[in-house]
């Protein structure tokens, strides 16, 4: 029963103007909170990309230095670039001269749009991905916010980061190149202030999304941090960790998504039913939490009903 | 196209009532209720009503294999259920025929954009009682190609059957999933290939639910039926694809329980 165009356009022609109707986007304002000696914290909106919060929805950070500011993960789009290098001038007084992009992720990558691709730097692992999956991701991006994307092209990071100690306009810093979250995962101490900026390797009040991840990896790159002596955990999404809670919730909630996903196989929920299983009342405080279930669910389901359910008996007739 | 030419064939030789009723509005203001409510229902009352349970996640996070379950359990003398989505360029992925069966069944569809997906569940009576919810989705469900295509492998595992079983009361509850390309013959320069219909049976040759299938369900499909089973028995699974290939397998009677507490 396959549709004609004929048909199809009929209908579409027959659509309420209302649902048809074009959005515009509106302005990124993006705010700084001083959190440490010549660090700065963006926060994003602790909530899925949506149309309305214009895919602003990671945590970015700006470290002063004297050879110019340092921008961590610079937003989801051109002009999110834009109003995020305004916002580090503004604050610190100097233009960004280097960009770090922690992963493949739109909302983390896509606002290098905005940069010299030569300042910008990141993971090789995390180039070879954004070269793989850019131009799908982009698609995405564009079908979800429209308008909020306009101009953004995919900018590869040019610069490569590696593991260890690095030094930038005189301040010191540790990289840490890790995987689980994405296949490349860049983390960075700020010997100075103590603050490890994690990028989406922790997640704090935010229930994780694991569209490309790997738990056993992730759980190891958890198991690096936390052995990181630091002050304070600027997480991917959500609010500072100043307690040292952040990791451990963001491994409580893999844990768990992980044991529950093989007992729904295991119990023979259908992938529909998965989807709505009850999250345990600890994590009532993750924002997103079923959303980020559901999405995990999809992710996860397909490869462990290959590896849980057995293959049947061949009949020969 | 030539499966869904039969299936259309025969919902037209249903028995038409002899005066066709009037279409209730749908509540989901869909542009297509219209064009696929008279194929669909052919004349027979249809209404929109609360017992049919359509379970689907808020989001199509991946749109070449969104699941769905209907649960028409609580809708007596339910003997049919059509799974369909108002805009997909194949709009009915799924025609399940519960024999000594639940009127339920769970699967993974690919979506094409944003759409209506509804199930459409017939009475003994004749008449059909309607769910479903818009679910936005960015393109390409049906338009790329299936993984394994990409992947080139679809061929060596052509027709793998997984599968099992767990007791639900005096019924078993069986998860089948087929290794197929399910090729919807909307991608350039690969032909619509698709298994076609599936049949679950007692071991004895007793069959208990029976579905035609289209290319709208996803790549490597996967179902959840709900068949009776007093006595505790194995069962065997057959399917044929469009190509004409059968593929069938045998499930040792179910030993365990399905995951309880669902919504605890």
């Amino acid at each position: 029963m396959m549709l004609t165009r004929r048909a199809m356009l009929g209908a579409a022609l027959a659509l309420p103007v209302a649902a048809r109707a074009e959005q515009f986007a509106g302005r990124y304002e993006p705010r700084a909170e001083p959190i440490a000696d010549g660090l700065w914290m963006v926060r994003g909106a602790d909530a899925p990309i949506e149309f309305g919060n214009g895919g602003a929805i990671a945590n970015s950070a700006l470290i002063a230095t004297e050879a110019g500011t340092v921008l961590f993960d610079p937003g989801v789009s051109l002009t999110h670039g834009q109003a995020l290098a305004a916002l580090a001038l503004q604050v610190t007084g100097i233009p960004v001269a280097r960009v770090y992009v922690s992963h493949l992720h739109p909302d983390h990558a896509f606002g290098a749009a905005a940069f010299d691709p030569w300042i910008v730097h990141a993971l090789p692992a995390t180039r070879k991905e954004l070269e793989r999956d850019g131009e799908g991701l982009s698609d995405a991006m564009y079908d979800l916010l429209a308008d909020w994307m306009k101009g953004t092209n995919l900018v590869l990071p040019l610069g490569d980061v590696a593991a260890g100690d690095a030094t930038f306009g005189g301040r010191d810093f540790r990289m840490f190149a890790l995987s689980g979250h994405s296949g490349g995962d860049l983390a960075l101490l700020d010997r100075r202030t103590g603050t490890l900026i994690a990028g989406d390797l922790v997640f704090h009040d935010r229930a994780p999304s694991t569209p490309h991840a790997d738990l056993p990896s992730w759980r190891a790159a958890l198991d690096v941090l936390e052995a990181t002596p630091h002050k304070l955990l600027l997480p991917g999404h959500g609010p500072l960790d100043t307690d040292h809670t952040a990791i451990t919730q963001t491994r409580d909630w893999l844990d768990w998504i992980d044991a529950t996903l093989r007992k729904a196989v295991a119990g023979g929920l259908s992938m529909a039913e998965a989807g709505d299983i009850a999250i345990p009342g600890r994590f009532a405080r993750l924002k997103a939490a079923r959303y980020e279930w559901q999405r995990s669910v999809s992710h996860f389901y397909p490869g462990l009903e290959e590896e849980l359910l057995p293959r049947l008996q061949e009949i020969r007739p | 196209m030539m499966r869904p030419t039969i299936f259309l064939a025969a919902i037209a030789a249903l028995p038409a009532s002899a005066s066709a009723q009037a279409l209730p509005a749908d509540p989901l203001d869909s542009p297509m209720w219209q064009y696929h409510a008279e194929r669909l229902f052919a004349g027979m009352p249809v209404s929109f009503d609360e017992r049919v349970k359509i379970e689907m996640p808020i989001i199509a996070e991946n749109q070449h294999a969104f699941p769905v379950a209907i649960d028409a359990r609580a809708l007596p003398g339910a003997r049919r259920i059509v799974l369909f989505a108002d805009l997909n360029p194949i709009p009915v992925a799924l025609d399940y025929r519960p024999l000594a069966a639940e009127p339920f069944i769970a699967t993974r569809i690919k979506l094409d954009q944003a759409t209506p997906v509804r199930a459409a569940v017939q009475l003994e009576d004749g008449s059909w009682h309607l769910a479903g919810k818009w679910i936005d989705a960015s393109g390409g469900g049906c338009s790329a190609p299936p993984v394994s295509r990409v992947r080139g492998d679809w061929a060596e595992h052509l027709g793998e059957i997984r599968g099992s079983g767990w007791h639900e009361g005096s019924e078993t509850r069986l998860r089948i999933s087929f290794r197929h390309p399910m090729d919807t013959g909307l991608v350039e320069n690969i032909p619509a290939y698709n298994i076609d219909n599936v049949t679950v049976s007692r071991a004895d040759g007793t069959p208990l639910a029976r579905m035609h299938v289209f290319g709208s369900v996803a790549e490597d499909p996967a179902f959840t039926v709900i068949v009776d089973d007093p006595a505790r028995t194995a069962f065997s699974v057959s399917a044929r694809d469009t190509g004409g290939l059968e593929f069938s397998g045998s499930l040792a009677p179910a030993t365990r329980p399905v995951m309880a507490s669902l919504h605890p």
